[in-house]
């Protein structure tokens, strides 16, 4: 992207962000800012990419001699190539795109997991991001994962106790039986990323990442789950969703962000951006 | 792909200044007070953080300390059996086949005490290194201070010291030392071994992230550290005759300094004329610079654990 394409889309989050507020520069229905992303590039540096396999011990030694200074082997991925928005108080922001188009990426450079290449991301509190890919302690019985998790989000002890039950119920573990108990390696992956998020959802957060973990649980579960998360943003919070269904952004979420090959292509209500999106995808 | 219309691009911010409007959002962040995202908090507030993470810490270490042995058919039978066999293991090669108990009274309180005083703190090393690189799923899930992490490894083998502890009277006992109040003082070697484990482990936690093949390197240099710190010989036997310098290494190492502490205090042979120059103040010194070079160090990276 050219750095002046860069620097209109950053304007243009600017502009969007004034004018969702009044005249008067009071917030209107839309609360404050939570997440600002400023130009915000991401590149990952692979190591081990293509090509340095292979050929055992002596080889691996060999390479490990010779490797240059400074690009040392590694790739380099340019995963998000300048984007801005603005995310305030209250909104459910779905973000949509292909496989590989960045999404997860964005989401963890907001969550301050990634450092940013260039650009910068603002946010209000610590973001806290939620996949599919998040194992907690596994050789743990998901009740000790529940206590822990909830104890490493700040909770105290008696907090704990007092939503322990809501969050086991929440999380249909123990539906089928007294599952909570046995070791988290024994967990179907649905299971699993159903328990983390109940876990997850079961502090009010500022800001809330969630990336696809809806698409795991069976109906029920994702009945309980969008409740949820109407619940915290009307409980001030803004919450991010990652999802390839369209129609869980649709119902969940009032805008979205469409990310293709690492550029924003498009930032508005979550109806007409999806429309465009499934346009695009219609040939 | 086709770029579509969109609402934010019919803004029209074309004639504004780019750099300006750039700006602009930074600005909007500094108006309503949003900070940069994953910057490390200040070192007070880091500490603040930690402190409130304290059950959090505590509760890790439980689960980890009964996960550990979870699939044993013994199951924690082995906190006592691993020190049990441990010191069998050191007799049967140091005392009886190598026979390195040249000018040692009581030589099996002597190697056992030096045995666990260094598996103490070999162990938190070694949990520490991959104490940010073995739970990379909790980092990259939760947000909480990552030297939660390395503290409460670090207490895990505190716990294991204790139980370690119980096995030692045991055997210091049964060869034939009788109870004093001497004995009292394992508790500021332990409480001082701790702290600067602790320190050790934050050290360790960091390096081990930003390198892992750390995590396949330190076995050899603890065993190394091991052979040098008088755990199976007396420094002071062996070293008689070496030159100033490399005396002077030996006597301040941590690891010789903590071990000869311990067996001032159990062993009523080991005289307080066998204790290294200064070993209260060099312990104390220790403990207290790898603690705060520790945490320093540690928080320095927060970061950047997780990331890939």
């Amino acid at each position: 992207m050219a750095a002046t394409d860069q620097a209109t889309a950053t304007a243009q989050a600017a502009a969007t962000a004034e004018a969702r507020s009044d005249p008067a520069g009071v917030p209107s229905d839309l609360g404050e800012p939570t997440v600002i992303a400023d130009g915000l590039h991401v590149v990952y540096r692979v190591r081990g990419a293509a090509g340095r396999s292979g050929g055992g011990g002596p080889a691996a030694l060999m390479r490990a001699l010779t490797r240059r200074k400074g690009s040392g082997g590694a790739r380099r991925v340019h995963a998000v190539k300048g984007v801005s928005f603005v995310a305030r108080r209250g909104e459910a922001i779905g973000v949509i795109g292909s496989n590989g188009s960045g999404k997860s990426t964005l989401l963890r450079a907001v969550a301050g997991l990634i450092p940013p290449e260039s650009g910068q991301v603002y946010t209000n509190g610590q973001p806290s991001l939620l996949g599919v890919n998040a194992a907690l302690m596994n050789d743990l019985p998901g009740e000790r994962n529940v206590v822990l998790g909830c104890l490493a989000m700040g909770m105290t002890p008696a907090e704990v106790r007092e939503r322990y039950d809501d969050i086991v119920e929440f999380s249909g573990i123990n539906d089928k039986g007294d599952f909570i108990s046995l070791p988290m390696r024994t967990y179907s992956s649905g299971m699993a990323a159903r328990l983390r998020f109940a876990i997850a959802a079961a502090r009010d957060h500022d800001v809330l990442m969630i990336d696809e973990a809806l698409a795991t649980g069976d109906r029920a579960f994702r009945k309980r789950s969008e409740k949820r998360i109407k619940e915290l943003r009307e409980k001030a919070g803004t919450v991010f969703l990652v999802s390839h269904s369209n129609k869980t952004i649709r119902d969940t979420c009032d805008r979205a962000l469409w990310m293709e090959r690492g550029e924003l292509v498009m930032d508005g209500p979550a109806s007409e951006v999806v429309d465009a999106y499934e346009a695009d995808n219609a040939d | 792909m086709s770029s579509s219309p969109s609402p934010a691009r019919a803004a029209d911010p074309a004639d504004a200044d780019p750099t300006a409007e750039a700006a602009g959002l930074a600005e909007l962040a500094a108006r309503h007070g949003l900070a940069p995202s994953g910057k490390r908090p200040p070192f007070g507030r880091y500490l603040k953080q930690l402190w409130h993470h304290r059950h959090f810490i505590d509760t890790f270490a439980r689960a980890r300390a009964s996960a550990k042995y979870s699939r044993a058919n013994l199951g924690r039978l082995w906190e006592v059996g691993t020190p049990l066999l441990n010191a069998a293991v050191y007799y049967l090669i140091f005392g009886l086949l190598l026979q390195t108990d040249r000018g040692v009274e009581d030589f099996i309180p002597f190697l056992v005490t030096g045995v666990f005083v260094f598996t103490f703190t070999q162990q938190t090393v070694l949990s520490g290194v991959r104490a940010v690189s073995g739970n990379l799923g909790l980092i990259r899930a939760l947000h909480f201070p990552r030297a939660a992490l390395p503290i409460a490894l670090a207490l895990v083998q505190m716990r294991q010291m204790l139980v370690t502890m119980g096995v030692l009277f045991v055997i210091v006992v049964a060869t034939g030392q009788l109870p004093q109040w001497n004995w009292f003082l394992v508790v500021p070697v332990l409480a001082l071994q701790s702290l600067f484990n602790t320190g050790l482990s934050l050290v360790f936690a960091r390096a081990g992230a930003k390198v892992s093949d750390l995590a396949q390197l330190m076995p050899f240099v603890l065993r190394t550290w091991m052979y040098a710190s008088g755990v199976m010989y007396s420094i002071e036997v062996m070293a008689a005759g070496a030159p100033a310098p490399v005396r002077f290494v030996l006597d301040v190492n941590p690891a010789a300094v903590f071990i000869d502490l311990m067996r001032f205090s159990l062993i009523d042979s080991f005289t307080a004329s066998q204790l290294p120059p200064y070993a209260w103040w060099v312990a104390a010194a220790w403990a207290l610079a790898a603690l705060v070079g520790g945490f320093v160090y540690f928080w320095k990276a927060e970061e950047s654990y997780g990331r890939d």
